[in-house]
């Protein structure tokens, strides 16, 4: 059903890591630690910077993908994965886009279920890659007969 | 605190149970992280759904869950963080976050991590890569 969206990207998006967000963020994770909040904490820390929490480009916008269109409702968060080359800083511009990885589907017990593998990219200015966020996304068959109709 | 370099394979971290799961909680996480699919904050839509009551976001389990590692930021950071939703978090649920060593190389610490409910089952599994500062 999405196999022909395998390879497509957004557009490149400019998001900031902005302190207000990174409060906001930590604190509904219940993480509100130094690293991530207090300016002089940072100074003297390893990063010499507030850094954001592990999960936090879960805010970014990353574009959108030209034709690809999901259901609001009936869609399963499977599975999810970060990759760091550095962490995320406080302050600091990011580019991000989202990239269809994959698309397939298995029949189990509750049906055919299509599995929808996207990932999400931050760059920095130079494109340099500050992280990878991919998501695996299930389908569920009563949704995916819906599509296929409509 | 001891030192994440210092454990050894099998090793676990400090365990942290959370406060039972409540619906402003999960307005926080909808407020913070742009998520406002219904089905975590508004009872009739996850009804409609198909679900007993609204859900936490399995990204805010996720989110939660990586908080055992924040203490020991001085020593490095988390370079890969795969998780696998394995089960619903309902309201009023009573949350364990856990780690456990499972390999170590000289830079890089690969933890099993989970998040288990008051029944002992596990909501979310996987693994975290802790890399060293060099």
């Amino acid at each position: 059903m999405f196999e022909h969206m395998i390879g497509k990207r957004s557009e490149k998006v400019l998001n900031t890591v902005e302190r207000g967000a990174v409060k906001k963020f930590a604190a509904s994770i219940g993480d509100e630690h130094p690293v991530y909040l207090d300016p002089e904490y940072a100074k003297k820390s390893r990063f010499g910077k507030n850094i954001a929490p592990v999960t936090f480009p879960r805010v970014f916008d990353y574009g959108q993908i030209e034709a690809l269109k999901l259901p609001k409702q009936g869609l399963i968060h499977g599975e999810q994965r970060f990759h760091y080359e550095r962490p995320l800083f406080v302050g600091e511009d990011v580019y991000c886009y989202t990239e269809i990885k994959d698309y397939y589907e298995k029949t189990g017990s509750s049906g055919r279920m299509g599995f929808l593998v996207t990932e999400n990219n931050g760059d920095d200015a130079e494109g340099n890659q500050i992280f990878s966020s991919t998501s695996v996304i299930i389908i569920n068959e009563a949704v995916r007969k819906g599509m296929e109709e409509a | 605190m001891t030192s994440l370099a210092n454990l050894q394979t099998g090793d676990s971290l400090e365990k942290i149970e959370l406060s039972p799961v409540s619906r402003l909680d999960l307005i926080k996480y909808a407020g913070a992280s742009g998520d406002f699919n219904p089905i975590h904050t508004i009872d009739e839509d996850a009804k409609k759904a198909g679900l007993p009551g609204i859900i936490a976001h399995g990204m805010w389990t996720m989110g939660n869950l990586a908080k055992l590692f924040t203490p020991y930021l001085e020593e490095g950071f988390v370079q890969d963080y795969i998780i696998r939703f394995a089960g619903m978090v309902f309201l009023d649920d009573v949350i364990t976050l856990k780690a456990e060593l499972a390999e170590k190389t000289d830079d890089v610490l690969t933890f099993n991590v989970a998040a288990e409910n008051q029944k002992g089952k596990d909501v979310i599994k996987g693994s975290v890569n802790f890399k060293l500062h060099k």
